[in-house]
């Protein structure tokens, strides 16, 4: 069986990873997080440059902050964890 | 023979009429183009979204620019920004009160300055702003581009006349003036709220 504080180690790092990652890869948007994402386009005759939405999630700063806050106390607690272990020498 | 000659001046007259009757474009778009964009800075990033619910007509005669008459109005609730809670709170009764105060409108009293080149007429459009229940006097500089038969043309039956009126105009309002979170979190939404219209109105021919 796998020890608590490794096991929060893997899943605080694998938080992060994720979090990093999605965020990365959905276009590493430095703004607050998007439902729908504003496309612009321009009418042919009219020359009117007008916003229609594509209907997709964008993760923001709000999104990063989270899972990376999220990650740290998970790894937090397994060093916790790990630091209150009594060892060899105590016992 | 004087019957003929009264007659034929009566046709010339009403002609000339017809013909100086300013035309009256309705700016519910067929293709929804027409769209309002609203931006105020905040904290992080503007909030900027747009409203695609535009009606509206504007009686103009491209000979006589100064005498155009109009409203134009937008559905509260077809605002929209791209994050789903900011639009709540957009919407809700905080902000906007989309619910009580469904309509934005602009209703024009008087169009001054006008200067024409081509099919371009640039002016300054006094009128009534209405937001969240609350009418000021405005005055917006505008831009109208008159662009005869081409209704047609843009819905991609030509064989239909008509003509377009475009209406690009750019305007400050402050958001306490309107009562909405008046002299509240300034630091983080700006008081200032930036609008920028480009809307086409048609008026097909029959």
């Amino acid at each position: 069986m796998i020890p608590a504080p490794r096991l929060l180690k893997f899943a605080g790092l694998a938080l992060v990873g994720a979090t990093l990652g999605f965020w990365a890869a959905k276009g590493a948007h430095l703004g607050w997080s998007q439902n729908r994402v504003p496309v612009a386009k321009t009418d042919e005759i009219t020359g009117i440059v007008f916003t229609t939405y594509e209907e997709r999630f964008v993760p923001g700063v709000e999104f990063l902050g989270t899972g990376l806050i999220l990650g740290a106390v998970c790894l937090g607690i397994a060093f916790f964890l790990r630091q209150k272990k009594p060892t060899a020498s105590n016992s | 023979m004087k019957k003929l000659v009264l007659a034929s001046l009566v046709s010339a007259a009403l002609a000339a009429a017809a013909h100086a009757a300013p035309t009256s474009f309705d700016f519910k778009d067929p293709k929804g183009v027409n769209t309002l964009q609203f931006s105020l800075d905040s904290v992080l990033e503007p909030i900027a979204g747009t409203a695609a619910g535009v009606t509206g007509t504007v009686a103009f005669d491209p000979a006589n620019p100064a005498a155009t008459t109009g409203k134009i109005v937008i559905a509260t609730k077809s605002l929209v920004v791209p994050n789903a809670t900011m639009n709540e709170h957009l919407l809700g009764n905080n902000w906007l009160d989309a619910a009580a105060n469904p309509e934005i409108t602009f209703q024009l009293t008087a169009l001054e300055g006008t200067k024409t080149a081509g099919n371009v007429t640039t002016a300054v459009a006094t009128g009534k702003f209405t937001l969240k229940g609350v009418t000021k006097d405005i005055k917006v500089p505008v831009k109208l581009t008159f662009l005869p038969d081409s209704f047609g043309k843009r819905i991609n039956k030509p064989e239909v006349k008509g003509d377009l009126l475009v209406l690009r105009g750019e305007f400050m309002v402050m958001r306490g003036d309107y009562g909405i979170q008046p002299g509240k979190n300034e630091d983080k939404v700006n008081p200032e709220i930036k609008i920028t219209i480009a809307i086409v109105g048609s008026a097909p021919k029959a």
